[in-house]
């Protein structure tokens, strides 16, 4: 008796010790939610942001980019994160403006498990598109075989994996798959959910990345950090010009050399660059025009100027393609236009 | 059972229309039935206990591998980053099960003495719609308290993840109070309205203290129960990567960060979900086990 | 309740009156938490409910780019899950109440049924971690074994062997309800009066028959304690989700990846764009809802039932329980 009334007490007693030490501290907390594509680099960021600026606490949760959307629209978070652009229709029903704040560009590799076959698969996009219409189920098909005949691919299903949460890295590989497959595009089109042929659904990049690494005869498709971080093999993409061109810092920005409109909302899938890599994307952060709260409002210009500008250089260390001048300009524009009441938060 | 059951021989076999011998067939037949079956329940038991056996030695041995001071001392490091630990988590978890207790034990104790103390038609409804509750999916609860919490407060807070564990815990505290106040004899009220004092004191000092080793029991499981709860603080808590700031904002949870580590690609994340998950079995099972030992109530003769 | 005489009767009233009102209202509270999730779920669901009304829970498309919402394949998953949960649990379950309550010798009883009460309590987070890392390869050789020996060709058997689908699922969940139904078939068990094991052994039954007759006897309490446990199976989430993989489709193999209600939902619901997806969802928490609450009215009255029925006959032969 006496021990359980103890320990309650000292259960409670615990937790409030903990509570004021921790927000002792006059620190800003910005929150936001969304894509997990960019979420290795973001949670390098934002680590290293807590140096830059001390009373700023940055806490972005990786949920996809479904949520980033939805969370921004539904106004539960501070900032989203997508690497899908919203819809026109989307951006109408928003409350306030939103706008699309580019942060870096990332490729999208197709990993697989497969004992004793390295990094380089060449796969063509009717094949890919096969794969995930579940037409080709096995590793030694015919057109496999035919695309690689110096490999030794074995007599296994494909375990095909996909995302199961409303994600970006999703859209932005439909929307490739819509590109390039008429079939594709007729039978299950692109967006940040959509209805799956076939397909193990695992939660977030990591999910599928995770998964992947876990079925023998896998296959999936996840932003290229997740596969050079956990040493997973990947494959060879035909292109557009008809090269098959393995992900990398120098595709992935050869693929961002095309033209960006004004709103910054733009696909760069299926590039026409004979070198670029055919899956490839923006991922941008999505906040409200006009900020509620001008404490936070400007905590948030001043960690988007600050990943615009200093944060750019980390990107290559974990892949990802840093934005290109025009589109930094275009973006610098865009933090500017930020408000509270009318007053733009940013001082430069 | 006795060892020889055809020791008496004078049994009228003719009139049965069975040998002696077929007799004792039958006999050894329904003997062999009996030793096979109770094998299997033998067979059974082991059966059940295998998985918990592998459960607890697998996340006993995976987890103590990343057990160390920073473990609980230190914030998650970013992906792929050696090192850090899951102290945010573990305060978290303690804040939500703190905030639910606040809310959650009151209310369930008081609807549970109001179910043991009336009889009333209101008294079945509230208890029916308690059962109920108890059977909901607790990721239901917490699509719930996304639209009636976090939508209306604009963020995601640890007061909604805390709602959303005291709307779970408080079926269970509310049945378990009621049959707890239920066991305590009726004499001991009787004796108490006897002496004069009046029946909502009686009820409070007198049954509801004889009562309160069971009640506190009750609670304490019905903790160690939403203690490790993922699916209500996916949309409610959310999680923080940080120390959480205030009660306002998005905490981290063991369970979610368990999760999240659990699914993603790296293996260092791998040994802090087996980590995460020792101490969190750990928490779970001695309060179970303290619950048990400490709590049992006089009157319950279980 | 009785009034003492000799005290005042007006000011115990008074404060006895309060007190019942301060009880009532925590009763009240406990309904408006009902009602509030109840009201919550079918605002948010109303434009789905409206738009598909009852279609919603047959038809198997499930696709938020053309906004087709059918709930079939989470329906289908999670009842045939938590039907390979029950078949695997019962058995088990009962078995482990009869070994409690009429064989194991006192000493033992306790320990074991208290091991048996910590699968109850771990969590469900933790299960799943298990379910990825321990259980799914093991499944998954299991798998490839049966596939060895040609049953393939038998729809419950066919499909590639991913180790993550409806089988690993469904042991998981078996794992996590066998407490469950142990618990509560004991507590049936221990309802049945010992005459009746007494009269039986009285005429000569071995233990295991005399079992039977105890089994016939709690039988609609059994019934009860594995409705109990399909509800819940049901409801199941973090566990299911982490082992199942995630796709809705309806297979007749066991090796199949598939998707339950309640794992939708906590894969999609922060994640759905579309307010209809969100509907949608939301109508599948409700769908939810709708069955819990038939499986748990349904399991108390069992419950109930044989309770009653065992108090009425012991008090009818003038015997205590023990």
């Amino acid at each position: 008796m006496k021990v359980l009334r103890w320990m309650a007490g000292m259960v409670l007693a615990a937790a409030l010790a903990w509570t004021p030490l921790a927000v002792s501290a006059q620190t800003i907390q910005l929150n936001g939610a969304g894509a997990t594509f960019p979420y290795p680099l973001y949670s390098l960021w934002f680590e290293v942001y807590r140096s830059v600026s001390p009373d700023v606490q940055v806490n972005y949760q990786a949920i996809g980019s479904g949520g980033g959307i939805r969370q921004v629209l539904a106004g539960t978070v501070d900032f989203g994160g997508t690497d899908a652009p919203l819809s026109d229709e989307q951006l109408a029903s928003a409350s306030v403006p939103i706008l699309h704040i580019p942060t870096v560009i990332g490729s999208i590799a197709v990993v697989y498990n497969l004992p004793g076959v390295g990094t380089g698969l060449k796969l063509t996009p009717e094949v890919l598109s096969a794969i995930y219409l579940g037409e080709i189920t096995q590793w030694d098909d015919a057109r496999l075989k035919a695309l690689n005949p110096d490999l030794r691919l074995p007599s296994l299903p494909i375990a095909v994996v996909r995302r199961s949460d409303g994600s970006g890295t999703t859209n932005i590989f439909t929307t490739y798959l819509s590109a390039v497959s008429p079939q594709w595009a007729e039978r299950v089109g692109s967006g940040t959910s959509v209805s799956w042929p076939v397909g193990l659904g695992g939660q977030g990049n990591a999910g599928v990345a995770g998964l992947v690494r876990q079925i023998p005869g896998a296959i999936g498709y996840v932003e290229i950090a997740y596969a050079l971080q956990n040493q997973m093999t990947y494959a060879a993409l035909q292109n557009q010009a008809g090269n098959f061109v393995l992900p990398s810092l120098e595709a992935t920005s050869l693929a961002a050399n095309a033209p960006v409109p004004e709103d910054l909302r733009v696909s760069i899938v299926n590039t026409p660059d004979p070198h670029g890599y055919p899956i490839a994307g923006f991922t941008w952060l999505l906040v409200a025009q006009e900020q509620p709260d001008p404490v936070k409002g400007k905590a948030l210009v001043e960690m988007l100027w600050w990943a615009l500008h200093e944060g750019q250089a980390l990107a290559p260390e974990l892949d990802y393609a840093p934005l290109p001048p025009n589109v930094v300009a275009l973006a610098e524009a865009m933090i500017a236009s930020i408000t509270h009441q009318g007053q733009p938060l940013l001082e430069r | 059972m006795s060892q020889e059951p055809l020791a008496a021989t004078h049994l009228p076999l003719s009139r049965w229309g069975i040998s002696r011998r077929q007799l004792e067939g039958r006999i050894r037949r329904r003997r062999w039935a009996d030793r096979i079956i109770r094998g299997l329940m033998v067979a059974s038991v082991v059966v059940v206990l295998i998985p918990l056996f592998s459960l607890l030695i697998y996340v006993g041995r995976s987890g103590i591998q990343g057990l160390d001071l920073a473990f609980f001392t230190q914030l998650p490091k970013p992906v792929g980053m050696p090192g850090g630990g899951m102290a945010n988590a573990i305060v978290g978890s303690l804040i939500l099960v703190g905030l639910a207790a606040a809310i959650g034990v009151p209310v369930g104790v008081m609807a549970g003495v109001f179910l043991a103390r009336s009889t009333s038609r209101l008294a079945d409804g509230v208890r029916f719609v308690a059962q109920v509750l108890n059977g909901v999916p607790s990721i239901v609860v917490g699509l719930a308290v996304y639209g009636l919490m976090v939508v209306p407060m604009q963020t995601y807070s640890a007061w909604a993840g805390g709602v959303a564990l005291a709307l779970i815990m408080i079926p269970l505290v509310t049945l378990n109070t009621e049959e707890m106040v239920r066991l305590v004899p009726r004499d001991l009220n009787e004796a108490a309205l006897a002496l004069g004092v009046p029946a909502w004191l009686a009820t409070l000092r007198v049954v509801v203290r004889t009562a309160l080793p069971g009640i506190l029991t009750g609670i304490m499981l019905a903790l160690a129960r939403v203690a490790g709860e993922t699916a209500p603080l996916l949309f409610t808590a959310l999680n923080n990567a940080f120390w959480h700031q205030g009660l306002s904002n998005p905490i981290a949870s063991l369970p979610v960060t368990i999760y999240n580590y659990a699914i993603s690609p790296y293996p260092e994340w791998h040994q802090k979900a087996w980590t995460g998950a020792l101490v969190l079995v750990a928490m779970v099972l001695i309060t179970n086990v303290l619950a048990r030992f400490f709590g049992r109530s006089r009157y319950d003769r279980r | 309740m009785n009034q003492p005489l000799h005290h005042p009767t007006r000011v115990v009233n008074r404060g006895d009156r309060l007190f019942r009102g301060i009880l009532r209202l925590f009763g009240l509270v406990v309904l408006a938490i009902a009602l509030l999730i109840l009201v919550e779920l079918w605002e948010v669901a109303r434009p789905s409910v409206e738009r598909f009304g009852l279609r919603f829970l047959i038809e198997t498309q499930w696709d938020p780019v053309r906004e087709q919402f059918g709930a079939l394949p989470f329906v289908y998953g999670t009842l045939v899950s938590s039907l390979i949960a029950i078949l695997l649990a019962v058995p088990l379950g009962l078995g482990v109440a009869f070994f409690l309550s009429e064989m194991a010798p006192r000493w033992l009883r306790e320990p074991v049924s208290f091991l048996v009460e910590l699968l109850a309590a771990i969590p469900s987070v933790v299960y799943g971690l298990w379910g990825l890392f321990v259980l799914v390869p093991i499944i998954r050789s299991l798998e490839l074994a049966i596939l060895r020996t040609g049953l393939s060709r038998v729809p419950l058997f066919s499909g590639a062997p991913y180790g993550i689908g409806m089988l690993s699922a469904g042991v998981v969940l078996a794992i996590m309800i066998v407490p469950t139904v142990a618990a509560v078939s004991r507590e049936v068990f221990r309802a049945v009066p010992d005459s009746q094991r007494e009269a039986a052994l009285a005429l000569g039954a071995t233990r295991w028959e005399a079992m039977k007759v105890v089994f016939d006897y709690g039988r609609p309490g059994i019934v009860g304690a594995v409705v109990l446990a399909w509800g819940r199976a049901l409801g199941e989430t973090m566990a299911v989700n982490m082992v199942i993989g995630n796709q809705p489709i309806i297979s007749a193999s066991l090796f199949s990846p598939a998707h339950t209600m309640a794992s939708v939902i906590a894969s999609e619901f922060n994640e759905a764009v579309e307010p209809m997806h969100v509907a949608a969802l939301a109508e599948i928490g409700l769908a939810l809802l709708g069955l819990t609450l038939l499986l748990s009215a349904l399991a108390r009255l069992l419950v109930l039932r044989v309770e009653r029925r065992s108090r009425g006959r012991q008090a009818a032969q003038g015997v205590t329980s023990p």
